[in-house]
């Protein structure tokens, strides 16, 4: 399956989604002008993922900033990974942000997928 | 030329910090904050507090880029808009200014009216039933921009709309974001 690699600028978040390597991780920003159109390839990979996945799949968030538009994206996104087997969600925020924190633990009461909380 | 002094000594007496007015796009967007984000940086604010002024100022301005189109007159719609950032001893303050349809007037009065009647759990509750249930609109908008700024901000939305002209009001709207942090 494709990699799927996105490099993070000032307003999109970096994107990684590499089967072979078993990673899964979107990180930095997320503030785009057009939310739904950015993370149109994601759900997109996802998609095809999910009809062939890894035994497990550790997909990582370490967001710094998003915006309400990602918001409701990512919660696509995690919708979108919620009846892939193995799967499960690590949550990275900053020490010292609780609204981070608070995002994703409503995150994890919006889908059923298991959370785990890392600070960095 | 007395505006010149007069606009500075305005900007003093109001503690602003950052005024903006002219075309929005994502491209400004971008600038303001970054500029925003150096001044923050360079007070040595505190880390937590630089995260909600930075939340609430993308959402105000994204609301002002998604919303810039409502005035269909072109020669008002270049300057339609204007940005500002206060800060004092105990807060910060994000304002905007745009024009909108004297019709939706009364949609958005209600709206903001209904979220300042929340407290901390009910704006919550609010956000997820918004998330869980809204599409992003055509304007890319989720719906959920004002609930996240009072959200952040732990306090009242101040908003006004005071008349332009037959067809249009202003829309005035004031984020405090306190700087003493903890509950």
């Amino acid at each position: 399956m494709e990699i799927l690699h996105l490099e993070g600028t000032e307003d999109t978040p970096k994107i990684i989604l590499d089967k072979k390597n078993g990673i899964f991780e979107i990180s930095g920003r997320s503030l785009p002008e057009d939310s739904a159109e950015f993370y149109r390839p994601v759900l997109e990979w996802i998609g095809q993922y999910s009809s062939d996945p890894n035994p497990t799949t550790d997909f990582v968030f370490k967001l710094e900033y998003f915006n309400t538009a990602s918001s409701k994206l990512i919660l696509d996104v995690l919708s979108a990974l919620e009846d892939i087997k193995g799967m499960k969600i690590l949550w990275y925020y900053h020490e010292d942000d609780e609204d981070m924190q608070e995002a994703g633990q409503e995150f994890s009461e919006l889908v059923e997928i298991p959370f785990e909380f890392k600070t960095y | 030329m007395d505006f010149i002094y007069n606009l500075h000594r305005t900007m003093l007496s109001q503690n602003l910090i950052l005024v903006y007015q002219g075309d929005f796009t994502q491209e400004t967007t971008k600038s303001i904050l970054a500029m925003a984000e150096r001044n923050l940086d360079s007070s040595g604010e505190e880390s937590s507090i630089k995260r909600k002024v930075f939340n609430v100022m993308v959402e105000a301005l994204q609301n002002i880029v998604k919303h810039s189109d409502e005035l269909i007159d072109g020669q008002m719609r270049s300057h339609a808009a204007i940005f500002l950032i206060g800060k004092e001893a105990n807060r910060y303050s994000i304002m905007t200014g745009n024009p909108i349809r004297k019709s939706n007037v009364e949609k958005l009065n209600q709206a903001l009216t209904h979220i300042n009647s929340l407290d901390k759990d009910g704006l919550k509750e609010l956000y997820k039933n918004i998330i869980k249930n809204t599409t992003i609109s055509e304007k890319g908008g989720a719906g959920l921009g004002f609930v996240d700024m009072a959200r952040k901000s732990g306090e009242k939305l101040e908003f006004a709309f005071p008349e332009m002209n037959s067809e249009y009001c202003f829309f005035c709207l004031k984020v405090n974001v306190p700087r003493e942090s903890g509950e």
